[in-house]
Parts: C-alpha cells; sequence; structure tokens
C-alpha cells in the first residue's frame, strides 16, 4: 500500500515551559523537540501494515519550519522512505489551516492510507486528521485503537466512553491513531538511521489556508500547594477521610 | 440577538449527559448575547424525540429532529452532512458541540465543511460583546490558552463536566428534518457495538476516580480499587500506562500524556509512582489523594494528602472508612 503519514514536531511534554513575552505563546529558548507520541504511533502502525502486506511505499508529511526536517529523519530512520517538508516559518495554532495545506499535498498522491495522530500532544485539538478527509471527501475514522486492512477495505475499532465501536469502510481513507493501536514505536537501527541520512526529503511551500482560531491568551497553570504526606500505615485512615469531609469537601 | 446550534449527542437512542451540557452553554451564549434562540439536534432512530423535552427544559427553544432507522447508530458523514447543512441555512452565531468521543470526530468535519473556526476541547465559554473565546488546556496541561474564534458561525467543542446541566425551560417547538445525505450512501458503517461494563461512570464524567498502578501487582488486586470506587459511590477506575499494557486494564482506562485527560474533584492514587506523562492527564484534578510505599515517589509532591504505606493494608481500611462516613452522611 502507498501510505501518508503527517507528523508534526512538538515540544517535548517533560519540560518546563515558560511564557513569550507576546504573552500568547510558549516561549521556545532551549526548548528541546520530538515527534508527537501519537504520529510515531501512526508511523510504526503504517510500517507494521506495509509489512504485514510484503511491501508498498511510507511518505511522512510534516508542515513546519526547517527543523522539523530533523523529525521526518527519525521516522525515515524507523523506515519510511521518503519525507517530504511544508515549510512555513511557524506551524499556525489552527488546526483548519494546517488541514488545508496538507490535504493539498495529499491529494493528488494516490494514497491508499492517509494516517495522521488522534491528536497533537502541545496543540491537544484533535481535529485536524477528520479536517484533512472532508477537505479530500475521503472517508474518516478517528481515534482507532485497532485497524485491520484487507482488499481495499478497512476494519477499525475506536474507544467510546464505555463502548467500543467497531466500523467497516473502504480504501482509500483518513485514519486517526489512538493509543493501544500499536504497543510501542520501533527505535531506530543504526542501520536506519545511516539509511535515512540518503533517503530523499524534498521541500515545498506550505499552502495554508487562512487562520479560524488563534491564541489571544498563554497563561501557566495555578500553582499546586506542595505536596503534603498525613503519615505512615492504615492508622492515618481516620484522618485522611476527616480532611476529605472538612476541608476538599468531597465525602 | 444571535441563535445558538448545539448538537444534543444520543448513543443507542439514548441521550448523554453531554448533550443537555451542549444545550445548557448554548443557552449561556445566546443569552449573553442578547437572548437569542437555541436549537438542539437530536440524530437517531424514530422515536429519538422522546428526548425534546429534556432539551427544551434545559434551554432549547426547537429542536431539531432527525429520524432515520438507519441512524441508530453514529453515522459520521450523515451526521456532519446534515448538522453543516443545517448550521449554514440557519444563521447561527455559533454552534455547540461536545469534546466526546462522537463530538471529537463531529465537530471538526463539520468545521471544515463550512470552513469556520473551531475552538476544540473548551473547558470554559467566555461572551465579551460580540466576541466568544474558550479556555483551553495545552501541552498536558502545562499550559491554558485562551482561543478567539473568528468569524461566524464560531464553532467549539466542549470537554465533557465543564459545564453542567442547568435547567432553563423553553418551548422546545419540535422540527422534523430530513437527513441532508441517503444514510445508505455512507463509506463508514458501525458493523458491531461492544457495550464495556454498563452503569459504571465514564471517566470524563466521574467526579472521583480511583487510579491503580504498577504497585498492585497483579490484575486481580484491581478489586482493591474497584471495591474503593464503588464505596464512594460516584467513582470510575483508572490506570496507569504500565498497567494497560500488561494488559490488567483496558487502554480505555489509561490516564496520562497518551491517555486520558482528566479532573475530577478527587483523584486517588494507588500504587502509581507519579511519573511525569501520568501527572500531565491528571495534575489538574481539585484534590489529590495518593497512597504508596516509597515516601520520595514523585506522586506525593502533587497530592494534597499523602499516605506512606502498603496499598494491601491501606486501601481496605480506606474502603471501609468511606462506607462508614457515607452511612452517617
Ligand atoms: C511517550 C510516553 C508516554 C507515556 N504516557 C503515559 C500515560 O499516558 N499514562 C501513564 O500512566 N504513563 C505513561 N507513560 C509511562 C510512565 O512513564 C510510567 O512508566 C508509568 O506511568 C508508571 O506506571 P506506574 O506508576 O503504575 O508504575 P511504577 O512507576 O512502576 O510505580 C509503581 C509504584 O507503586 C509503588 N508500590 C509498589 N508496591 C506497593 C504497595 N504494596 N503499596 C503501595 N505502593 C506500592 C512503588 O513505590 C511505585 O512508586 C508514558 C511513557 C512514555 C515514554
Ligand atoms: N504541522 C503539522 N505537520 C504535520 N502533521 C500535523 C501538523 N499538525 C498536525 N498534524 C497532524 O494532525 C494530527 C492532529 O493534530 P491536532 O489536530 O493539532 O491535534 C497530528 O497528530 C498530526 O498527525
Amino acid at each position: 500500500m502507498k501510505i501518508a503519514v503527517c507528523i508534526k514536531r512538538v515540544p517535548d511534554m517533560e519540560q518546563r515551559f515558560k511564557i513569550a513575552g507576546s504573552g500568547t505563546a510558549v516561549d521556545e529558548t532551549g526548548l528541546k523537540y520530538a515527534m508527537s507520541d501519537f504520529d510515531e504511533w501512526a508511523v510504526e502502525a503504517a510500517l507494521q501494515l506495509n509489512e504485514k502486506h510484503g511491501g508498498g511505499e511510507l511518505v511522512v508529511i510534516s508542515l513546519g519550519p526547517d527543523a522539523v526536517q530533523e523529525t521526518m529523519r527519525k521516522a525515515l530512520a524507523m523506515g519510511a522512505d521518503r519525507g517530504i517538508q511544508l515549510k512555513t516559518d511557524a506551524i499556525p495554532f489552527d488546526g483548519l489551516a494546517v488541514a488545508h495545506a496538507l490535504a493539498a499535498e495529499l491529494k493528488d498522491g494516490g494514497y491508499d492510507l492517509i494516517l495522521l495522530g488522534k491528536l497533537a500532544v502541545d496543540n491537544a485539538s484533535g481535529v485536524t486528521g477528520p479536517m484533512v478527509a472532508e477537505l479530500l471527501g475521503l472517508p474518516c475514522v478517528s481515534a482507532v485503537s485497532r485497524l485491520d486492512v484487507e482488499g481495499g477495505r478497512g476494519r477499525a475499532e475506536r474507544a467510546l466512553e464505555g463502548a467500543v465501536e467497531v466500523v467497516e469502510f473502504p480504501l482509500p481513507a483518513v485514519v486517526t491513531v489512538d493509543q493501544g493501536l500499536v504497543i510501542q514505536a520501533r527505535y531506530p537501527a543504526l542501520k536506519g538511521i545511516m539509511a535515512a541520512k540518503k533517503k530523499p526529503l524534498e521541500v515545498k511551500p506550505a499552502q495554508l489556508g487562512e487562520a479560524t482560531v488563534s491564541v489571544t491568551k498563554m497563561e501557566l497553570p495555578p500553582e499546586r500547594a506542595p505536596g503534603r504526606i498525613l503519615g505512615e500505615g492504615a492508622a492515618t485512615v481516620p484522618e485522611l477521610v476527616r480532611l476529605l469531609r472538612e476541608e476538599a469537601k468531597v465525602l | 440577538m444571535a441563535n445558538v446550534f448545539a448538537f444534543a449527542e444520543t448513543r443507542g437512542g439514548e441521550l448523554r449527559k453531554v448533550g443537555l451540557e451542549t444545550v445548557t452553554a448554548a443557552r449561556r451564549i445566546a443569552d449573553a448575547m442578547g437572548g437569542g434562540e437555541v436549537h438542539a439536534m437530536l440524530v437517531g432512530a424514530p422515536g429519538v424525540e422522546k428526548h425534546s423535552a429534556a432539551l427544551a427544559a434545559h434551554g432549547a427553544d426547537v429542536v431539531i429532529v432527525v429520524a432515520d432507522a438507519a441512524l441508530s447508530d453514529y453515522s459520521p458523514e450523515v451526521v456532519a452532512a446534515t448538522a453543516a447543512a443545517r448550521i449554514s441555512a440557519g444563521g447561527y452565531r455559533a454552534g455547540v458541540f461536545s469534546a466526546s468521543a462522537q463530538g471529537l470526530d463531529l465537530a471538526p468535519r463539520v468545521a471544515a465543511k463550512l470552513g469556520v473556526g473551531l475552538a476544540s476541547d473548551a473547558i470554559a465559554v467566555d461572551v465579551a460583546g460580540d466576541s466568544i473565546t474558550v479556555r483551553h488546556p495545552m501541552n498536558t496541561n502545562k499550559l491554558f490558552a485562551t482561543i478567539t474564534i473568528a468569524g461566524t458561525p464560531a464553532l467549539l467543542s466542549l470537554r465533557p463536566g465543564a459545564v453542567l446541566p442547568v435547567a432553563n425551560a423553553k418551548a422546545g417547538t419540535v422540527e422534523a428534518v430530513a437527513p441532508a445525505m441517503d444514510p445508505a450512501q455512507a463509506r463508514v458503517k458501525v458493523v458491531e457495538m461492544r457495550e464495556g461494563a454498563s452503569g459504571k461512570l465514564d471517566l470524563a464524567e466521574a467526579p472521583v476516580i480511583v487510579a491503580g498502578g504498577r504497585g498492585l501487582k497483579a490484575a486481580e488486586n484491581f478489586k482493591l480499587v474497584e471495591d474503593l470506587a464503588d464505596a464512594f459511590g460516584n467513582a470510575a477506575v483508572g490506570a496507569t500506562r504500565a498497567v494497560t499494557d500488561d494488559g490488567w486494564r483496558p487502554h480505555s482506562e489509561q490516564i496520562g500524556q497518551t491517555g486520558r485527560t482528566v479532573s475530577p474533584n478527587l483523584y486517588v492514587a494507588v500504587g502509581i509512582s507519579g511519573a511525569i506523562q501520568h501527572l500531565a492527564g491528571m495534575r489538574s484534578s481539585k484534590t489529590i489523594v495518593a497512597i504508596n510505599k516509597d515516601k520520595d515517589a514523585p506522586i506525593f509532591k502533587v497530592a494534597d494528602y499523602g499516605i506512606v504505606g502498603d496499598a494491601f493494608e491501606i486501601v481496605p481500611a480506606l474502603t471501609a472508612a468511606v462506607r462508614e462516613a457515607r452511612r452517617e452522611g
């Protein structure tokens, strides 16, 4: 199968964030970046599908500044065949603007399957996949935790609140990847890292749509009070219950 | 004056609580903008119109009923086409969806069809003059963004539990509308629904969450966690990734960076170390209790009340004490 995976470069979430002087964005000085978790799983899922079906092509697409090439190199090292950077100085917050650019690139690509993450762990919007599908007029299944493809048709499971929905759909289609679809993404082997350096990476201007939503203020969450240990062992339980009732008022 | 559209979610013919939340939020937006009408859309198999009264009671002036035998399960293409057609014809100022599994699938499709802005997963909605903004947690709850939605209609999806249903009786005139697309033409079809443990509260909706980690040692010991949840009476069970990866609990119960993000009134962490990826999903809980045998476990840094010790000794004692406390009222 010919598969495309859209991957986003996001800040590593283990860092402490600061607000930029503008008050509407995060201060990027000194931040480390990584591939968004769900996108890494999407790459892994695509590799596994092609391995299972004995071949195919995997193209990764990332929209952003030149630094996204590093993110794409990781996907290439994992086993993707080539990369396409949709170049823009800054990644807009607006999912619809990004979806327009991704759809414009994907439109004539002849892909059997287009995978995106359920959500990007920085924006946490979870809108881009279904938007891309609509713009392309393709069937879409979002937040998939199980996927089988056979004979031009897909079968997927998505977790709802307290239930699982099983759906069937024809290819080509857009699928967004949830946790559970793969256990863990593979680590690139040294051989893969070396090979990735020679794999093709095309750079094109991003045809972003007009922004329809924007961040007008960015804040840090209120600090939590420092933790408090009440005591040791079951003897502390009565004190805990008292506090839950009188102080926290949850009992 | 501005009319506002709300999508009232159903599943298996039942109206979900999040359906009342979207109507309540739409009512607030309409009232803040001068008292326009709220139009709530109900989709399902014939019979679904029986929920109109509940929507009217929470502020719907008009209930748009889309009833079709082929719509007993959620059909993304048909519902998106029908909602988009109505929103575009209805001249609404805003449209409110839930950020539930169904709403997160539906709202972006509608936004893309209409080419309008969508603010996703709002935990609060604000109207100032003619401008609609929402608050949205980002970067695993480490940042909070205020998002302005440009243009009309402004679409948003509301995190379950962020706005509680409030009674506000309106006429709720029923208007029957045909699906904007023949359901037989839908390409994506639900072929099976597997209900989880019915009657159990979902993580997003539960006021109390009792979560267990690898410190519980084995799948069967989650009985301890279930019993404690049961004692609270309004609790759901959660888990760490270590536990869901080992198959002790389903992935749908995983809380954290790559699982669910929750903010209940009370979060009880049992045998959980408090890895940064886990904290990402629960640190915004109002009150946090931690039970862990290691006094240096990072979970104690965010716990309002920590007890150091063996979960196998403390949890049963806590379960009994909570039952007792609730009996006393
Ligand atoms: C990219 C990425 C994404 C991730 N996403 C998530 C996520 O979404 N959610 C998530 O939870 N994790 C996530 N993780 C995993 C995370 O890093 C931790 O490995 C995981 O949360 C640990 O789970 P745990 O606390 O159950 O286990 P452990 O870290 O093994 O902790 C077990 C704890 O139990 C205590 N204990 C042992 N015995 C007892 C006893 N008898 N009584 C009381 N306490 C006891 C121990 O002191 C210890 O603190 C992610 C990791 C990565 C790399
Ligand atoms: N800048 C980007 N480049 C490539 N893919 C992206 C980009 N932004 C978002 N995506 C894709 O869209 C998914 C959902 O993102 P979001 O809607 O922002 O939560 C991500 O998991 C990616 O697959």
